[in-house]
């Protein structure tokens, strides 16, 4: 057996039924687990979340553009109407609709309404659906503006 | 659950129980902090949202009086503190899940809060400097 580092694992040891050891995994076994839509869409809001960072560092660029002059500024603004920019900018608009509605999906978990599978299974049919319309409209307005 | 036998077999004492602060000392002010910020960030990021879309193509005069506004500057420095703690509430959370090797968790624990309270001062900053 490997050297462990976490101590979480001396928990993870059990026994088969024939007495012999077994060395249970630990969280969250995607080896193990069936992929489901709930589990999916767990994930996918975790990394939504990680590009939404990503982002953050876009909006303090541009603003520390802006304080810091015009040359800055313009340098910020064309590298955000790049096509590098703008597929960020979509990818964005992306991971932050859905992180949104999940987180919305969450509040709801949270109060402790819409546990029930169906309910699970329908919300996140709602939160996909959802990131896909709220997506293109953002896109529409923005480009009919620009 | 029968509360009697199971506070007996418990090594953790009646006292430690009712505090319900746990090995970490801070309870659920985690996760709890982690809603508060997300309910707040939700108008906050809608206004933001439909903000950025309509700056679309604006100017430097025309970006400068957007962040210079009193309203928009209040509204932009709340946006930024609430996602930067809710940023590294989350990142806090995605590095104590997966990085298990004590000193790498550690530092990265530790990084990613340096990180996010420096973009934070800075970018606060930034919107300060425009709008006073």
């Amino acid at each position: 057996m490997s050297l462990t580092h976490d101590a979480r694992e001396a928990a993870f040891h059990g026994r088969r039924t024939d007495g012999s050891k077994v060395r249970r995994p630990l969280s969250p076994h995607l080896q193990v687990y069936k992929p489901q839509w709930t589990s999916g869409l767990s994930i996918l809001n975790r990394i939504a979340g990680i590009g939404w960072t990503a982002g953050l560092l876009l909006l303090v660029w541009w603003l520390v553009a802006a304080a810091a002059g015009a040359a800055a500024f313009e340098k910020a603004q064309w590298f955000l109407g790049s096509f590098i920019g703008l597929l960020m900018l979509f990818g964005l608009t992306l991971a932050a609709w859905f992180h949104t509605l999940a987180g919305i999906r969450h509040l709801v978990w949270d109060a402790g309404f819409g546990f029930a599978l169906p309910r699970a299974y329908a919300s996140g049919m709602v939160v996909v659906i959802g990131t896909g319309v709220l997506t293109v409209l953002t896109w529409v307005i923005a480009l009919v503006i620009w | 659950m029968n509360t009697e036998t199971d506070s007996a077999l418990r090594l953790q004492s009646p006292l430690g129980r009712v505090r319900g602060m746990g090995s970490a000392r801070a309870g659920t002010h985690h996760w709890w902090m982690q809603r508060v910020t997300s309910i707040g960030l939700l108008p906050l990021t809608l206004w933001f949202a439909l903000s950025a879309v309509s700056l679309a193509g604006a100017s430097y005069a025309e970006a400068l009086a957007w962040i210079g506004s009193p309203f928009n500057a209040v509204l932009l420095i709340a946006t930024l503190l609430l996602s930067f703690h809710h940023t590294n509430a989350g990142l806090q959370v995605v590095i104590e899940d997966y990085v298990h090797v004590p000193g790498a968790r550690i530092a990265a624990l530790l990084a990613v809060k340096a990180v996010c309270g420096l973009l934070a001062i800075a970018s606060v900053l930034a919107v300060l400097r425009i709008a006073v």
